[in-house]
């Protein structure tokens, strides 16, 4: 379609023309503007909705907005022609089959070994193996073999020794979807660990006796205490009414040695509400300040950010500081149970701090076991009531952390966008569909691509400067503040107005701080060989001295010893020095750019794709994005003054 | 230059107390027409010049209102005045810091603002920046709110809305950005003033110094401009800064109308981390001896206290000892690479922040930021001494080589 216009939300002003084109998998604007041609390429798989508005003079609007917060406002001259692009995209955007899906055309020219390396980076029995298992405690039970006692779980479940098979099964015969207890986490250094479960069939008054021999087993499995925590991650009030559904919670004197706790996370329609009450606040064309802080308290997602925290805190405290193992379940144990899990996982072990780790943990809480994946998220049409921002908020937890502590993570901000991003886009295999189970039916590893390799090689960009392995922040439990803290929780504008460039920071110390270490390693290598090529000049010359030394002896070491004062005694030389620089240090930008390399830096992100879908490209050259309100105050346009204010008079 | 002159009409502070005694003022103004203008302003306060953006030749003045009262006053010397610093064909704007109601109203007092038909070549934008006791509260509230040690978050950010301190920094940036962007962009000069000149106005002047001119992101420029703009321009710390967010009776003078500065320099300070030669330590630095300090420099209401007071023979200067090199060292930025350019901050919610290094200085854990910070510092200082290392080593290879060609050629 011709002559459409992409409008800029932050300043109506600002419009390109351009054109739409819709492919199999993106719809893609190319601006007519012949020097930049600026491409904006979205992904089918991350529109979220799309709304037509009422036809104006100009013609009719269509609104795009996507699961990664890009909004993309439209404009397209004929009534007609939106009307086709609005249907074709209601159909492209909601993919029935998963064969539709991107991942499954999406082929990075890789041959098949590299792709088969690239599932084997992340293996969950080394993961195991690194936490000290199988012990004398834990091993690995086969029982769900062929999937045959739990249909979300893996087929490689670690429990307790004494559990067996019959208390296995048995005890998920007592629990919602047949998710017995299982182990997500164990602390090799005092042997208590983090088991997972469903919600147990209890309703009034029910019991099962393998479920509890089976609680009993996890505390017998650590020794230095003697009773468990089981915590139900839901506010108390949603566990009594699913009471009389048959199901609820554990009866503290049914169970030998628990301590019973709640903890209040609302379940996944409040948070859908919560987020989509956020976004609307952030969407505001020209808020004020009370508006936007009003909105966002009112909105609650802080809130429900800070119980997830607390939560985790809690569990890890549990673990670390009191050497008691936890059971946590919500009601079916694959949202708020994979969410308190991880929380805690990465406080309490460093090794999810680094950039494999914690590809490790999604693997492992999330993916492994039945995170649903494919309901949450909306890969395909589907229930919009399952729709949710789950693992959004794990990752929001993860990004409040590494605000906290800044240098406590191997990777950066951008690491975890662009995971947030692959959630959605479906480019990659990793997390389609809801389980285990279907992503061997659908042979997915033979057929799409593994995001971590993917990430992996590109590591380099996904760096925090900041991280020192033998850095205090590095090393065992992070505690972070209990209380008072709600001030310690912000809201992530580098997430949620993602792609409204003109509201972040204009440079950025990680990318800064990134060029300065790049150039630090060129310069250790080049002072390895410049000291080689010194040794060697040295040892030639005295080689040389050697066979000349008669006559030139004195004259030598006259013409060294003045060459290592004039060394001492020319500062000017220095300077001159450093301009022929040849490594591209941060502060050999051109003065014009210099503010601009920086954003460049960020925008050469490994990810063709992503760069591509987030016109992040063109967002360089757009110098008047450094103005004010995002734009549209250059002076060759501003002939009308007027409008030029309204950019702060409006406001 | 050839448009501009210093005056020393105000050498014993005659003409206006709280004014230096030396001004810049337009070179075809003479201090007879001067003596006029500032019987027109109140307190004396006659336009003069704020900063000249050499880019452009285009200027910056401030003043206080006009006194045209209810009748609508005119002062013939005063309008010369103020087109005299237009060049032919230029227009400029006048950027009155409180809301058209709020300027309407002070005529009943006296006050007012320029009529557009008097000067014709002048548009005038009215920005609402609140004064006094609306900061005073507005502080007050907020640092009820970062010592609210409930764990409610809903509370807490509804305390902080309340408090809309938040809203006072957008305003003030806003402002700001405007007079800086009818400067760069529109290729106009521009006369800010509110009430008495002393306040929001020199917010608006001082900030879009720091926006359009690099030399105030370095330390000594940044030392000049809060001498010029705040102390020079006589902004009254005596009266404002006397209790600060603890005081419970309520001083009608005091206002953290500083602070409320500072906070916004931070403010863009963080969006441009890369930009400015100094830290937020320095901020808060400043913002400390604002209120308490051992030194002289922030005593009094304006040049003409101070010299009575006899301060800079009885204390000694805050500057002097910021700037010896093992205080300043704790001041620098280490990220600093000079930006030519002019900066331009976004204002929108979503890129203000709450400025925690003083709000919930008492309140928060700092170890691991400081931490962090440490470690910036220490990346930086090692990149530094590779590079120097690796030049040495550049230099002696070279030399070694002429000696080696040398001797070849003997």
């Amino acid at each position: 379609v011709e002559n459409v216009r992409l409008l800029d939300r932050l300043s109506s002003r600002k419009a390109a023309l351009g054109t739409l084109y819709l492919t199999a998998t993106h719809v893609i604007f190319v601006e007519n503007d012949s020097e930049t041609r600026k491409e904006t390429w979205v992904l089918h798989s991350q529109i979220s909705s799309i709304e037509k508005q009422a036809t104006t003079a100009t013609g009719c609007p269509l609104l795009i907005r996507c699961k990664n917060f890009q909004v993309i406002q439209l404009v397209i001259p004929q009534e007609r022609d939106c009307h086709d692009v609005y249907i074709s995209l209601i159909r492209l955007a909601r993919p029935v089959k998963y064969e539709e899906l991107y991942c499954f055309s999406f082929n990075p020219k890789l041959d098949k070994e590299e792709r088969e390396q690239g599932w084997k980076l992340v293996d969950l029995n080394e993961e195991y193996n690194r936490m000290g298992i199988p012990n004398n405690y834990w091993q690995i039970s086969d029982v769900n073999r062929d999937y045959g006692v739990c249909d979300s779980y893996p087929t490689e479940v670690y429990v307790p020794k004494s559990a067996t098979a019959h208390i296995i099964v048995g005890s998920s015969k007592f629990r919602s979807r047949r998710r017995f207890p299982a182990l997500s986490y164990y602390h090799k250094d005092n042997n208590a660990s983090i088991c997972r479960s469903s919600q147990p069939l209890s309703g009034f008054s029910a019991r099962c006796l393998e479920d509890e021999q089976m609680l009993q087993a996890i505390r017998k499995a650590n020794p230095g205490s003697d009773f468990i925590y089981v915590v139900d991650t839901r506010p108390k009030l949603n566990a009594m009414a699913n009471r009389a559904a048959g199901k609820g919670y554990e009866n503290e004197d049914n169970y030998s040695n628990i301590k019973f706790q709640f903890i209040g996370i609302e379940n996944i329609h409040v948070m859908r509400n919560s987020l989509q009450k956020m976004l609307e606040v952030c969407e505001l064309k020209s808020p004020s300040m009370s508006d936007f802080l009003w909105g966002l308290e009112n909105s609650g997602w802080l809130k429900h950010i800070k119980a997830i925290m607390d939560a985790g805190i809690f569990i890890a405290k549990a673990v670390a500081e009191e050497g008691v193992s936890v059971l946590v379940h919500c009601s079916d144990g694959w949202d708020r149970t994979a969410q308190v899990c991880s929380v805690a996982s990465i406080l309490l072990d460093p090794y999810y701090r680094t950039m494999k780790g914690f590809m490790v943990l999604i693997e492992k809480d999330w993916v492994s076991f039945g995170h649903k994946f494919n309901h949450r998220y909306g890969n395909l049409d589907g229930d919009p009531k399952e729709i949710s921002p789950v693992i959004d908020q794990f990752i929001e937890c993860v990004w409040q952390l590494m605000e906290q502590f800044p240098c406590a993570f191997e990777f950066n901000e951008r690491f975890l966008i662009h995971i947030q991003h692959h959630i959605y886009s479906c480019q990659f295999g990793n997390f389609l569909c809801n389980s285990q189970k279907e992503r061997r039916e659908l042979k997915i590893q033979e057929r799409t691509y593994s995001l971590w390799a993917h990430l992996w090689k590109n590591r380099a960009d996904y760096l925090n400067p900041l991280y020192r392995s033998n850095h205090s922040q590095t090393q065992g439990t992070l505690h972070p503040q209990m209380a008072p803290c709600n001030f310690l929780y912000k809201f992530w504008s580098g997430m949620y107005n993602r792609f409204e460039k003109g509201l972040h920071p204009r440079q950025s110390v990680t990318d800064y701080l990134m060029a300065v270490k790049e150039e630090t390693q060129q310069l250790e290598e080049e002072l390895e060989v410049l000291g080689e090529r010194l040794a060697n000049l040295q040892k030639s010359q005295l080689n040389d001295n050697k066979v000349q030394s008669k006559q030139q002896d004195r004259s030598k070491q006259l013409g060294l010893s003045t060459s290592n004062n004039s060394l001492a005694n020319t500062p000017q030389d220095y300077s001159n020095d450093l301009k022929s620089f040849p490594s591209r240090s941060p502060s050999q930008g051109d003065e014009e750019d210099s503010a601009l390399i920086l954003t460049q830096d960020n925008l050469k992100s490994s990810d063709p794709d992503l760069s591509a879908n987030s016109d992040q490209e063109s967002g360089v050259e757009d110098l008047s994005c450094r103005s004010p309100s995002g734009g549209g105050c250059l002076p060759s346009e501003d002939s009308g003054k007027d409008s030029d204010e309204a950019v702060f008079l409006a406001v | 230059t050839d448009e501009w002159r210093l005056s020393c009409i105000n050498k014993e502070f005659s003409v206006c107390p709280s004014y230096p005694p030396v001004v810049i003022v337009p070179k075809s103004i003479d201090d007879e027409a001067l003596r006029k203008v500032a019987m027109f302003r109140q307190g004396s306060r006659f336009p003069v010049l704020s900063y000249y953006h050499k880019k452009n030749g285009m200027v910056m003045m401030r003043s206080s209102q006009p006194l045209t009262g209810t009748n609508g006053r005119r002062c013939k010397e005063d309008e010369k005045l103020i087109n005299a610093t237009l060049r032919p064909g230029k227009r400029g704007y006048i950027i009155d810091t409180r809301s058209l109601n709020v300027a309407q109203q002070a005529r009943a007092k006296g006050g007012g603002f320029e009529q557009e038909v008097h000067y014709p070549q002048w548009r005038r934008i009215h920005k609402c920046i609140e004064r006094f006791n609306i900061l005073q509260e507005s502080l007050i509230k907020l640092v009820e709110a970062c010592n609210d040690q409930s764990h409610n978050m809903d509370r807490w950010l509804s305390k902080l809305e309340a408090s809309n301190w938040l809203t006072h920094i957008k305003e003030i940036l806003t402002a700001a950005c405007l007079a800086a962007q009818c400067i760069d962009r529109e290729g106009a000069s521009v006369l800010v003033h509110g009430t008495e000149g002393t306040d929001s106005t020199l917010q608006v002047t001082s900030l879009a110094q720091i926006i359009l001119d690099p030399r105030c992101r370095t330390i000594r420029g940044f030392e000049s401009l809060i001498v010029r703009e705040w102390l020079q321009a006589g902004h009254p710390f005596q009266q404002r800064c006397a209790q600060s967010a603890y005081s419970n009776s309520k001083q009608k003078w005091e206002a953290p109308v500083f602070l409320l500065f500072l906070d916004c320099v931070w403010q863009i300070l963080r969006q441009f981390p890369c930009s400015f030669e100094f830290n937020e330590q320095f901020l808060i630095m400043l913002f400390e001896h604002a209120y308490a300090s051992q030194f002289g420099t922030f005593l009094g209401n304006n040049e003409n206290d101070r010299s009575k007071l006899k301060l800079p023979h009885k204390t000694m200067s805050l500057w002097s000892w910021v700037n010896r090199s093992e205080e300043l060292s704790k001041f620098q930025n280490p990220l600093f690479e000079a930006n030519s350019l002019v900066i331009w901050p976004s204002v929108a919610p979503q890129s203000l922040q709450l400025w925690e290094g003083v709000f919930l200085r008492w309140n928060r854990p700092s170890k691991f930021l400081d931490e962090a910070h440490e470690e910036m510092i220490n990346i930086i200082k090692y990149n530094k001494e590779l590079q120097a290392k690796v030049n040495t080593l550049r230099r002696q290879l070279a030399e070694m080589e002429t000696d080696d060609r040398m001797q070849e050629n003997l």
